[in-house]
């Protein structure tokens, strides 16, 4: 797998249908592994690295399912960034140093990283509200590893993790969500605090550090000792993802009833700007692209599908416009390529 | 709702007091209230969390006479020191080697559990996993006790009941 092939096309799972997909935009589950009789990521020698993944390479390639390797280590920078802005890899992958890598399925809705802050991290990913599909399979590939190598493993802590936050089952979950509903409606507040009265946590849509830019949100477990994966899965789809989807509908539907004109207007003006604009941030992108997917999803904007938005979101990255255009591009021609991207894909005719 | 404190925020804390017959109600946001000492932070960050790690430490005493943040795992050379600034530890020995420092740590982040539960390699071996699920559920079922929660209690009490 080359990653120069990845970038013409958004990721081939996102626009499969998944229950509650105009509301939960994904869904993931990550586990975290190291191996016994080796050192954490901070004390680990690029010789000790280079076993690690001599040693759980060829296991994720011996699996009942097909993956493509790819060592980071060695691609360009902008290839790691692509593999970021695909979810493939994590912010702080792309940023590592060592040797290290990445083993991809090919409809790219499982990763499992080598060498990242633990020495393994498997992630699937599934469209709309799917973690027990997601759990199901990232446990089912750890079932097969574990046959090979042996994890470390604590009687009392559980999986042994490089950070404390991680330990015991080292699963977190996590979906992504579009709440512009809640937003429009000044109800977001809510969402927050009840995230936290839940202990979860609430981040931007690309993770760790990112801000919130365009009412997507994304909320994750932070508990990971004590409870059994099973359960923090279940919490979430039967108990608090639900709710919020149920408090978003109301909230769209409050818009529509109570001031359809102000939501239209809203709406078209987005639809507007991104038709025409000829320098567009990725920032601003997303807050209309997210006014836009709204309009498509109560019904007020009818021409436009739902998947173009989805792959807009990946196209108009940094990463997947430079390898678009087959150049590197500074921040002023990205803006002006970007906006003649979204031009293109959002044209009336 | 506005906060009342800073007219600024949405307010989240919604306090009502009976003092003497007279009913009061405070409505303030997440931060003020903290201010005023009327809502905790439920997620402490965990660079918050580190910073205290060193300075709450009892003083070592008698024979060994290292400062708690310079003794270091011997297989890996860990300090908590070290384990402070950059939150990663460095080795899976590192969480018996400083256990008790790891321990208020390891509780607070998740939500006062301190056993796992759940997944266990199949290395394990089936009585093992057994006595895992059991302390775990045990754990459980303390926490259900102690909050008077009766009918999850009875459902745990099942559970080991079944697994014994």
């Amino acid at each position: 797998m080359n990653p120069a092939d990845l970038s013409s096309q958004p990721s081939p799972w996102i626009n499969q249908p998944g229950p509650d997909f105009e509301i939960v935009i994904s869904s993931r589950v990550r586990l975290a592994r190291n191996l016994e009789g080796y050192e954490f990521k901070p004390c680990l020698s690029a010789q000790r690295q280079n076993e690690i993944l001599e040693i759980l390479t060829p296991a994720l390639l011996s699996l009942d399912q097909k993956l493509y390797y790819i060592d980071v280590d060695k691609i360009a920078a902008v290839e790691r960034e692509l593999l970021a802005e695909r979810y493939l890899i994590s912010p702080a992958h792309v940023r590592g140093k060592g040797p290290r890598g990445v083993a991809i399925a090919e409809e790219e809705n499982f990763s499992a990283m080598i060498n990242e802050e633990d020495h393994l991290r498997m992630q699937a990913y599934a469209p709309g509200l799917q973690l027990k599909a997601c759990l199901d399979r990232v446990n089912q590939i750890d079932d097969q590893i574990e046959k090979k190598v042996r994890f470390a493993f604590h009687p009392r802590f559980g999986y042994l993790t490089a950070c404390p936050t991680n330990l015991g089952t080292g699963i977190r979950v996590s979906v992504m969500l579009h709440l512009p509903g809640l937003k429009m409606t000044g109800q977001i507040d809510k969402f927050f605090a009840a995230a936290r009265d839940c202990n979860l946590a609430v981040r931007g849509a690309f993770g760790e550090g990112s801000e919130t830019v365009g009412d997507f949100y994304q909320l994750s477990n932070q508990v990971t000792l004590g409870v059994a994966e099973a359960e923090v899965v279940s919490n979430f789809t039967e108990k608090i993802v639900p709710k919020i989807v149920e408090y978003e509908r109301a909230a769209r539907q409050t818009l529509i009833e109570q001031s359809p004109y102000v939501v239209d207007d809203k709406i078209q003006r987005a639809l507007g700007v991104l038709r025409n604009a000829r320098l567009i941030s990725s920032q601003e992108a997303l807050v209309l692209l997210s006014q836009v997917r709204l309009g498509v999803h109560i019904g007020r904007i009818f021409e436009i599908q739902v998947s173009k938005i989805n792959n807009l979101f990946f196209h108009l990255q940094p990463a997947h416009l430079q390898m678009r255009a087959g150049k590197s591009l500074d921040p002023d021609q990205r803006d002006s390529f970007r906006a003649q991207v979204i031009r293109k894909a959002l044209s009336p005719n | 709702m506005q906060c009342q404190n800073c007219k600024n925020q949405t307010a989240t804390i919604h306090l009502t007091e009976i003092t003497n017959g007279n009913r009061t109600e405070t409505h303030l946001c997440q931060t003020c209230a903290q201010k005023q000492g009327l809502a905790v932070q439920t997620q402490i960050p965990l660079n918050e969390l580190l910073s205290t790690l060193l300075s709450a430490q009892p003083e070592a005493t008698g024979e060994d006479s290292t400062p708690q943040e310079e003794k270091a795992c011997p297989r890996c050379g860990m300090t908590l020191r070290r384990f402070s600034k950059e939150t990663l530890l460095g080795c899976p020995q590192d969480y018996e080697v400083f256990e008790k420092n790891l321990l208020p740590l390891i509780q607070r982040t998740h939500n006062g559990n301190t056993e796992h539960c759940g997944k266990t390699p199949s290395s394990v071996g089936p009585e093992q996993d057994k006595q895992i699920q059991l302390a775990a559920l045990r754990r459980q079922l303390d926490v259900a006790l102690r909050n008077e929660q009766y009918e999850t209690a009875a459902r745990l009490r099942d559970q080991i009941r079944n697994l014994q």
